[in-house]
């Protein structure tokens, strides 16, 4: 016998459930008086946030089509430079006026989620290689059991998308568009689908 | 009252981890819109709450023990007694979604939510013990509950909606 290495196991996942919104987002739910605010709402850069302002709309779709009303969605992401607000960030530090994290319930009689942001710069992979811009999404609903992680690029990135190291690994290419946000203007739409034919790819992070 | 540690897979505790829980109050209600269970609210209840992890990982909230309810699902399908969480130590790989189960509670093993859970195991990781020793005298009773969040993985997989 070897010595047992003793690492922990992760705990496991269970579904965030249909009443997501009392813990998350109070005040969405109609809880008023305990927190002034909800984690993660309102626009997320201020005017003094460096970057270009875009909107992030979207819908999450179950299996067969149908926006969900209860979905609890949360973005990621690295400021205009690229960095990280975190302290795991080794590259340097990141914008102070720019958080990067937030999260968004989808309208309870639409279930359109939106996030007021910037559009993040280029992070580098593991390797050093570039990462074309994207920000990465975790989405919580009834009926799922884990919280899902995929992420959005930008349709505006074309050559960059073309040598991303994750987008240019997926498997079956006809998924990778499932990961690309379409940008008009400002406004970047980015819907999700949980299964079906158009189910987006999701990551194990 | 619960309480415990965020740990990371090799067992040190996650700092400044954001815990995030909700729960059914004693007679099973949850305070929400959309809740139609006949069990009355209770006013003196909110339901939920949100802490940040001290420098070891360790949290603690004082509450009550929620009670079971029914759920439309199968014909007779109640809840045992849980605390929904939510934790989110360092970027999404340390995010996790979960719910917590209390020591002794038969209905834990009929769930068909627990048992969205392959591994026994597991099942076992999600059911906070009742530690005396915490107890508060004529207060509160505790319950202890770690969670563990995953370190960073090397790799990035493709993932399933099931889970994996
Ligand atoms: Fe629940």
């Amino acid at each position: 016998m070897a010595q047992p290495l003793n690492y922990l196991k992760e705990s496991p996942s269970q579904t965030a459930g249909p009443y997501v919104h009392i813990g998350c987002t109070p005040n969405f739910a109609g809880i008023h008086g305990v927190y002034d605010h909800d984690l993660g709402s309102g626009p997320m850069a201020s005017d003094k946030t460096r970057g270009e302002r875009i909107t992030i709309r979207g819908f999450v779709h179950d299996g067969a089509g149908m926006p969900l009303k209860d979905a609890l969605v949360e973005i990621w992401q690295a400021d205009a430079d690229g960095l990280y607000n975190s302290p795991s960030e080794t590259r340097g530090s990141a914008d102070p006026n720019f958080f990067g994290w937030g999260r968004c319930p989808g309208d309870m009689a639409t279930g359109e989620f939106v996030f007021e942001t910037i559009k993040p710069g280029r992070v580098p992979f593991r390797d050093g290689r570039l990462m074309a811009p994207h920000i990465s999404f975790w989405v919580v609903a009834r009926g799922i059991n884990i919280g899902l992680n995929t992420r959005m690029y930008f349709s505006d990135e074309e050559a960059a998308n073309a040598e991303d190291p994750i987008l240019s690994r997926i498997e079956h290419r006809v998924r990778v568009p499932t990961l690309i946000g379409q940008r008009e203007g400002d406004t970047v739409t980015f819907n999700i689908h949980l299964q079906g034919e158009k189910e987006t790819v999701f990551f194990d992070v | 009252m619960v309480y415990g540690r965020v740990l990371d897979e090799r067992g040190r505790g996650v700092p400044g981890a954001l815990v995030e829980f909700w729960q059914a109050n004693a007679g099973g209600r949850y305070r929400h819109k959309k809740e139609t269970y006949l069990a009355p609210l209770d006013p003196n209840f909110g339901g939920f709450g949100r802490t940040i992890t001290d420098e070891e990982g360790n949290y603690a909230f004082r509450t009550v023990k929620p009670g079971p309810y029914p759920w439309p699902n199968g014909v007779n399908d109640w809840r045992p007694a849980h605390i929904h969480f939510s934790v989110f130590g360092h970027g999404f790989s340390q995010r996790l979604i979960t719910q917590m189960y209390f020591e002794g509670d038969p209905m834990i093993w009929i769930c068909p939510i627990v048992k969205t859970i392959p591994d026994e195991q597991a099942i076992r990781s999600l059911i906070a013990a009742l530690d005396m020793n915490a107890t508060i005298p004529h207060d509160l009773r505790a319950y202890k509950f770690d969670i563990v969040l995953r370190g960073r993985r090397s790799t990035l997989f493709e993932n399933r909606p099931e889970g994996n």
